[in-house]
């Protein structure tokens, strides 16, 4: 039966092809509403979902959403067909398909959400979906951790970030996004500022794999190598990218903003430029070169002139580009060949031609050569550099180094594997056609876009760049801007990364040795500490859960005793109860009987001594009962009573004598002592601060009066119990039945047992 | 009235404790008893005790005339005493084959990792205590 199930998983690829109509049916609407928003009139949608709190299920598509949700969907659409062939024959075909897609609806419900509560939902929806994909071969143990830890880093980087958005809504009164820029000056004026801030580049740093976060994202490479593609170069990493852009006009352009985003990410885009040169597995020199990029991106939010927000806004779309192809093509080497290792493969281009040409166009864009749309990338990037209100000269730095290793490593990326000689690993000829044909309308699209960049720019880039700018600006993108600063730096990069292409052997060597080298790494950090908190873990539990029940009760009944006795006798001394109790004679004579009872079973040495003591309290009780005006209950006591003790008395049998089991030592004693008599103080305590007051009888007033005229019954007890509550005696019935089974089945177990 | 019996509740509930924590079966057995016990009537003596008519509505009238006793605690100790009565004869049956299983009253002596090791040797004398 699960033979025949797991077959027909993997002989039917129809629901995963079928579903890459959601991502092109999104697509095409999109493009639809297009000019809409290059007009400037931003679509919105708002439904209330929790009034109360003032959150509402609000979506809003403008400049920055379209062009998020337009690489979500055109890359989610090529992702899909790709994954058709590289999917082929997984047994979990079919949940592959439906995670993506899941993913792919939560991450544009995150670009086109509103409402900061809203945003938060779909961020942890990210995450989540980024866990179970990444985990998604979950027999492996690296995969499940590398996904333990994305899921850590940026769920927890999630609830800092839902901190913020909840003080944000504290300070301004509203979560509307779209409002929010109003209020930009009250937010920087205001005492939590730096607070707001910690808290948001918390969220988005730990999404965006910023130092001192960026450990998982190379882990993250043990997700199937579409999801790679997809979710950890191309959208969910750019989630905090789009949050940082998004903040920008309300948070933005503060000395402490500045300084954090160019600091931070000049530094992050520097280590993961160095580390990819050091790398030499296809995956991971990607993954590497996408937190530079990243870095590079973080960088430039971190500016507040239209030139350094168009570079961060244009490099999100090239770097989207170039990056996923490349992961494609990645992923078709090792489908072909079998190995990502760089050094083992050489001369694919004879075998792979549509792939290699795909490669070339992506590593030229990436590399920023003239006619790519890298290119112009690359000079809006140093024009912007040089505009950033602090550090120009380190941001330019940064990217001018960043900007030459990269091109180093796009071209280790194009000419290892698929020029020269063929290597130790031959590959079995070009991939499926679904797995070439994305990378190379991509491909296509990084040259088509760098020959007409004033289309981008008109239509893709300054709608993005006016949603997030203070004043409005027009962007301007062109092959050529004369010969200026940018255009030298360019020269220069290209220089640059020649030489280290030359010299890229020797680079590897040297880093390999330094990194391994360094005394402490934040991943270090965090391994520590979840190492840390498993340990207390295992401590406490050693301590609280080490098998003995007289601890567990003596936990359990001394954390209510202290916990209620504080509370109560604090408010209400013990002395202020007390008033002379008056009673009559016989009852004094039936509470003496009763106490008498109760000393002689707590010292009992003979069962049979103790069960006459328990039958007289049983008794006792049945008889105040009856003299309080309560007949049934009186009645029901004195048959449970009865049928108690004669359980008892038959369990009893069965089990050996009463023998004096004295204390253990001094103090078990005393904590039995103090234990049981500060309860039965705290016991009395209440009833006495109970019965003082007058009993509120309203309900059992309702019920009355309703007993003859509304249930026909004169024992309103009765009634209570089989008509108003009935549902309560129903419960009662069942628990008896359930016990009765319990019991019943443990006996049973003895007689069969072998 | 009310503060002698709640002292009476009082001193079950202590007896019922010290029992509990006496680390033997039998002992924590009879605790459960008196415990059950004391809540039955705690909840009886919070409603109120100042009027001992039974909640009856006499034969002709359709509403109750004098003020009678408390009807609501009476039918929640009735539930009460009735799944109290059921969980107590469910602790018996497992104290007792705990018994049985593990060879010992004394939760001081029982295996921390429970029957699996203690088993072969009591199922043998067990067996011959049953019989066919």
């Amino acid at each position: 039966m699960m033979a025949i199930s797991t077959h027909n998983h993997r002989s039917n690829p129809w629901p995963g092809r079928l579903s890459a109509l959601l991502p092109l049916g999104l697509l095409v609407g999109l493009v639809f509403q297009a000019p809409r928003i290059q007009s400037g009139r931003p679509l919105a949608l708002a439904f209330e979902w929790v009034p109360g709190l003032n959150v509402h299920f609000a979506l809003l598509l403008d400049g920055v959403g379209l062009l998020f949700a337009l690489i979500i969907t055109a890359i989610g659409l090529l992702v899909t067909i790709y994954a058709d062939a590289y999917m082929v024959g997984h047994p979990q075909r079919n949940r592959f398909f439906l995670y993506l897609h899941a993913f792919l609806l939560s991450m544009l419900g995150l670009v086109l959400s509103n409402d900061l509560i809203l945003l938060f939902v779909f961020w942890e929806l990210t995450s989540l979906f980024s866990f179970l994909l990444i985990g998604f071969e979950h027999a492996s143990a690296q995969a499940r951790n590398s996904a333990r830890q994305a899921l850590l880093v940026t769920g927890c980087g999630g609830l800092l970030l839902l901190v913020g958005f909840l003080m944000v809504g504290q300070v301004t009164g509203t979560y509307a996004l779209s409002e929010l820029p109003g209020h930009a000056a009250q937010l920087h004026r205001h005492s939590l500022y730096l607070s707001i801030l910690m808290c948001m580049l918390a969220g988005a740093f730990t999404k965006s794999a910023q130092f001192p976060f960026h450990f998982w994202l190379p882990n993250a490479m043990a997700a199937p190598t579409p999801i790679s593609a997809f979710l950890h170069s191309a959208t969910m990493v750019k989630a905090g990218i789009y949050l940082l852009a998004r903040l920008h006009p309300v948070l933005g352009g503060t000395p402490v903003w500045m300084t954090t985003l160019v600091l931070l990410g000049a530094f992050t885009a520097l280590w993961g430029a160095a580390v990819s040169i050091a790398r030499t597995e296809l995956k991971s020199i990607l993954a590497q070169t996408t937190i530079m990029a990243l870095g590079i991106m973080t960088m430039f939010l971190g500016g507040r002139s239209a030139p350094a927000l168009t570079a961060a806004m244009t490099f999100l779309l090239v770097h989207s580009l170039y990056k996923s192809a490349l992961f494609m093509v990645a992923g078709a080497i090792d489908h072909q060949t079998g190995t990502r290792e760089i050094e083992k493969i050489g001369g694919l281009a004879r075998f792979m031609p549509f792939t290699a040409a795909a490669t070339l166009f992506a590593t030229l864009s990436m590399a920023g050569f003239p006619l790519f749309i890298g290119f112009i990338g690359k000079e809006i990037m140093y024009k912007g550099a040089l505009t950033e209100d602090v550090f120009p000269g380190l941001a330019a730095g940064a990217t001018l180094v960043s900007n030459a290793l990269m091109t180093a490593v796009a071209a280790t990326l194009v000419l290892r594997p698929f020029w020269g000689q063929p290597r130790k690993v031959h590959p079995s000829g070009e991939a499926p056609w679904q797995m070439w044909i994305g990378p190379l309308l991509i491909g296509g699209t990084c040259l088509g876009f760098g020959l007409i960049p004033d289309w981008v720019g008109h239509w893709l880039v300054e709608p993005a760049v006016r949603a997030i700018h203070v004043t409005p600006v027009d962007v301007e993108l062109k092959l050529f801007y004369g010969f200026n600063t940018p255009l030298l730096l360019s020269m220069i990069t290209i220089l640059m990364g020649g030489s280290f292409y030359v010299f890229r052997r020797w680079l590897r060597r040297r880093l390999s040795q330094l990194l391994p080298a360094l005394p402490i790494t934040t991943e270090g950090l965090y391994e520590g500490l979840v190492a840390a908190v498993i340990s207390f873990a295992k401590w406490q539990t050693r301590r609280l859960q080490n098998g003995s029940l007289f601890q567990y009760l003596v936990v359990i009944i001394g954390a209510t005793v202290v916990s209620v006795g504080w509370v109560f006798l604090g408010s209400a001394p013990l002395s202020a109860l007390w008033n002379p109790p008056e009673f009559p004679g016989w009852l004094g004579l039936l509470l003496i009987a009763m106490l008498m009872a109760i000393g002689i079973v707590v010292q009992a040495r003979s069962r049979v001594l103790a069960i006459c003591g328990l039958g007289v309290i049983g008794a006792g009780a049945a008889i105040l009962f009856l003299v309080f005006g309560a007949p049934d209950v009186g009645l029901t006591q004195i048959l449970v009573e009865t049928l108690t003790l004669i359980i008892v008395a038959i369990v009893l049998l069965r089990l050996p004598p009463i023998e004096p089991q004295p204390d253990a030592n001094r103090l078990q004693h005393t904590l039995r002592l103090t234990l049981s008599i500060g309860s039965g103080v705290l016991v009395s305590a209440f009833l006495i601060a109970v019965t003082q007051h007058d009993v509120d009888r309203t309900i059992t007033t309702f019920y009355e009066q309703a007993s003859y005229i509304q249930a026909h019954g004169r024992n309103i007890v009765n009634v209570i119990l089989v008509d108003f509550r009935s549902l309560d005696t129903l419960g009662e019935i069942t628990v008896v039945a359930v016990s009765a089974l319990a019991a019943r089945a443990l006996i049973r177990k003895k007689r069969s047992a072998p | 009235m009310e503060t002698v019996l709640a002292i009476v509740c009082g001193c079950l509930v202590a007896g019922g404790i010290y029992l509990l924590l006496s680390q033997n079966l039998v002992r924590m057995l009879f605790g459960l008893i008196m415990l059950s016990n004391a809540v039955n009537l705690a909840i009886f003596v919070a409603g109120g005790l100042t009027h001992t008519q039974p909640a009856l509505i006499a034969a002709g009238d359709s509403v109750p005339g004098a003020s009678m006793a408390n009807a609501l605690p009476q039918a929640l100790v009735l539930t009460a005493i009735v799944i109290g009565f059921a969980l107590l004869v469910f602790m018996f049956v497992l104290f007792y084959r705990s018994y049985e299983v593990l060879g010992t009253t004394d939760t001081r002596r029982m295996p921390e990792d429970g029957p699996a090791r203690a088993y072969p040797s009591q199922n043998t004398t067990t067996r011959q205590e049953m019989g066919p």
